[in-house]
């Protein structure tokens, strides 16, 4: 289970070394894998529409791209059963997409509109769906994790059969929030995978500024847990990592924290000009590891798919895609008034309509 | 290759006072009391390489050096734990939040570390915790917060908001060479702002913390507020002119201590009051503002105090439900011609 990405450093110093794909034992059938891909390309699909229309000033706050490490996300959700719990933070796009939230969706929030599933209130990934087993964040780092061990102690009182997913990055896990909350899972024995993101960076502060461990594989040790390193940029052996995971902890061994190391290729968002990134760093990652690319030549070496069947999938997505732009830009934008809605109850406590001034 | 991008991207040392937004006067006063004294230091998340996401601390870096710009890991109580550590041993630390809303993460070290000690055992902490706090650009409800109520009910903070350049300047300055714990907010939405580019002087200036500001003089009524609401309180006084009415408007400049000799002052010549914030109206500071007016200077007042605050929600993502949340300089006029008439 263990297996090291190389840094980009060392990895520069190989000119040769082969076209990297993906790890090839696998439990996945081929149908599997070809809707796994067809998650990891839509993640990145959706992601580059998000790009547009920001550029065209239709997404009224940012983008933030999870561009070159899409596999984490996707294949560690795809090893889920219907009934788990995930929380993603927001890189983690492919996940959100995996537990079946539509695209349009995203698009509407991100934009801002009445149709959105927070009719506006809040923006990108910050919402949830209880039904598909997606607890959507917060913007604090960490919040998360003890939120998951709640969910996860009440499936435990209502003998609920699942596991949770919570993903967090190498600079979210310096929180105290992310501490208590694995913390206390782990004293527990409750069912949570811990998700690391190794990605290098958080924001501009490179890892070494986050954490003296080499690995955060590592901090398990420091719960009493198990902890995995896996290529976060071989979607296979995300998925596999996790499957495995996800069954040590349904058979009541616990919590598990993996380490996916990846790279994140943008900046923090759009806005991020990456100054404080060599740039032949970024280069390395897209021309060598890309995981889009390395699925890709994993399913046609091994004669899974052909090319021609990944381009119709593409095409397929890209249709799926033009209608739910379509339909998010369609949207209103929500009614003034209905920012006063939904604070409380509203039958038992009115909205919190503006007071008419001086009303005697 | 990344020492040759950081030197194309030196930020030089900033002019002393000159033509500076509300940003550049921040970063001046940091600046310049780094040079002034060794003891003070900035510390915080992506305030060194990166200068800073709204670039406050930029070029303090390549300046001072890592030893006094440190980069952090995400973890707000031990930027503020450590700050505190360091002011006890007579440094004078500088730290940032990215956004203010992620103050919530170290409020148990300030509420009841940096705020007590001086109370329990005569040490201070003379540390200024800054960040960018307020709302009006679609950030939705987690960078947007405005957070002084969370902390006017805790005694020993000081809290500043400033709305001009040169009062920025001049309270940062008098902020770190405070010997108690300052709150620092900045109104992101001022940060850039054109309207708020002004000439500063060149000299070493500081604005005294506890002082109210009267930005605009007036007979008629009172407007008293803070932050990027004053800029809404001076477009609805220019309005309120053209009807006749002549409106005082008081920038607090700091909210704890209170400078309660200004606000009276201006009670007593005005007798109608109307205080704006962009907080949510229950639990704001407006309701501490109207309750000293009432205790100390009832008998001259000719009409209750008014409030114009945002809604009591969160802080909505997108433009119509923001702009519905948040004080307008309609709901101002609404609020004052009211007050006039009654
Ligand atoms: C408690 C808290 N402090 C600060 C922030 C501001 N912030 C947002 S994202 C980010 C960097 C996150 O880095 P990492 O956890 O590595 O995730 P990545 O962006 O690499 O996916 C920071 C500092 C925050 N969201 N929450
Ligand atoms: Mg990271």
């Amino acid at each position: 289970m263990k297996q090291q990405n190389p840094t980009s450093s060392e990895a520069q110093q190989d000119v040769n070394a082969p076209k990297l794909t993906c790890t090839s034992e696998t439990t996945l059938k081929p149908d599997g894998m070809l809707e796994l891909y067809r998650y990891l390309k839509l993640t990145r699909l959706v992601e580059e529409r998000l790009v547009n229309l920001y550029r065209q000033t239709k997404v009224v706050g940012g983008v933030f791209r999870s561009l070159g490490q899409e596999a984490t996300a996707v294949g560690s959700a795809y090893a889920l059963k219907p009934e788990d719990f995930v929380t993603p933070l927001i890189r983690d796009l492919g996940a959100v997409l995996v537990k079946g939230i539509r695209p349009r969706e995203i698009f509407a929030q991100y934009m801002a509109k009445a149709w959105g599933p927070s009719g506006g209130r809040d923006l990108n990934i910050h919402f949830g769906d209880m039904s598909k087993g997606f607890v959507g964040p917060i913007s604090h780092l960490g919040d998360m994790i003890p939120v998951m061990t709640g969910v996860l102690l009440a499936a435990r009182m209502q003998k609920k059969d699942l596991v949770a997913l919570a993903y967090i990055g190498d600079g979210g896990m310096s929180t105290g929030a992310f501490h208590e909350g694995l913390n206390f899972a782990a004293v527990q024995r409750l069912p949570l995978i811990i998700m690391a993101e190794y990605n290098y960076y958080a924001y501009s502060t490179p890892t070494s500024k986050q954490t003296a461990v080499k690995d955060l594989a590592e901090k398990a040790a420091g719960y009493g847990i198990p902890g995995h390193i896996v290529d976060g940029n071989d979607i296979i052996a995300c998925y596999e990592v996790t499957r495995r995971a996800a069954e040590y902890a349904r058979d009541g061994g616990g919590a598990v924290l993996i380490e996916a190391k990846t790279y994140r290729r943008k900046g923090h968002a759009e806005h991020d000009d990456q100054r404080y990134v060599p740039p032949e760093e970024i280069e390395w990652w897209e021309k060598n590891n890309d995981p889009v690319d390395r699925y890709e030549n994993y399913l046609t070496e091994k004669k899974i798919s052909t090319r021609e069947r990944l381009e119709e999938i593409t095409t397929d997505i890209n249709r799926e895609l033009d209608e739910d732009v379509a339909w998010a830009e369609s949207s209103p934008m929500p009614e003034a008034e209905q920012a006063a809605y939904g604070v409380f109850d509203n039958n038992t406590v009115p909205p919190a309509f503006r007071p008419k001034v001086l009303k005697r | 290759m990344s020492t040759t991008l950081k030197k194309e991207h030196r930020s030089n040392r900033p002019a002393r006072g000159g033509l500076a937004t509300f940003v550049e006067a921040i970063r001046q006063g940091i600046w310049e009391e780094m040079e002034r004294d060794a003891s003070v230091f900035c510390i915080g998340e992506d305030v060194g390489v990166y200068g800073g996401a709204f670039k406050v601390t930029d070029g303090l870096l390549d300046e001072f050096g890592e030893d006094r710009v440190i980069d952090t890991p995400i973890s707000e109580a031990a930027i503020v734990g450590a700050a505190c550590g360091a002011a006890l041993m007579g440094m004078r630390p500088v730290a940032e939040f990215q956004f203010i809303d992620f103050i919530s993460a170290g409020f148990d070290m300030l509420t009841n570390y940096a705020a007590k000690c001086r109370y329990r055992w005569g040490a201070n902490i003379a540390a200024v915790f800054r960040g960018p706090c307020g709302s009006g650009v679609h950030a939705g409800p987690f960078h947007s917060v405005n957070a002084e109520s969370f902390f006017l009910n805790t005694a020993g903070l000081k809290i500043v908001e400033p709305s001009t350049a040169y009062d920025a300047k001049g309270l940062i300055k008098a902020a770190i060479r405070d010997p108690d714990p300052v709150i620092f907010f900045e109104h992101k939405k001022l940060y850039r702002l054109p309207r708020l580019r002004e000439e500063l002087p060149e000299d070493d200036y500081i604005v005294e913390i506890g002082k109210a500001r009267i930005m605009r003089e007036g007979r008629d009524l009172s407007i008293i507020t803070f932050g990027a609401q004053v800029l809404t309180a001076l477009d609805a006084a220019e309005e309120l002119e053209k009807e006749g009415l002549d409106v005082e408007v008081i920038d607090l400049r700091t909210l704890s201590p209170l400078d309660k000799t200004t606000i009276l002052n201006s009670v007593k010549k005005t007798s109608k009051v109307l205080v704006l914030h962009e907080a949510s109206r229950t639990g704001g500071i407006g309701g501490e503002i109207a309750a000293i007016i009432a205790e100390e200077a009832f008998e001259w007042l000719d009409a209750p105090v008014v409030r114009v605050a945002s809604i009591d929600t969160p802080v909505p993502y997108s433009p119509p439900l923001e702009e519905y949340y948040l004080p307008q300089v309609k709901d101002v006029l609404d609020a004052a011609r009211k007050l006039a008439r009654y």
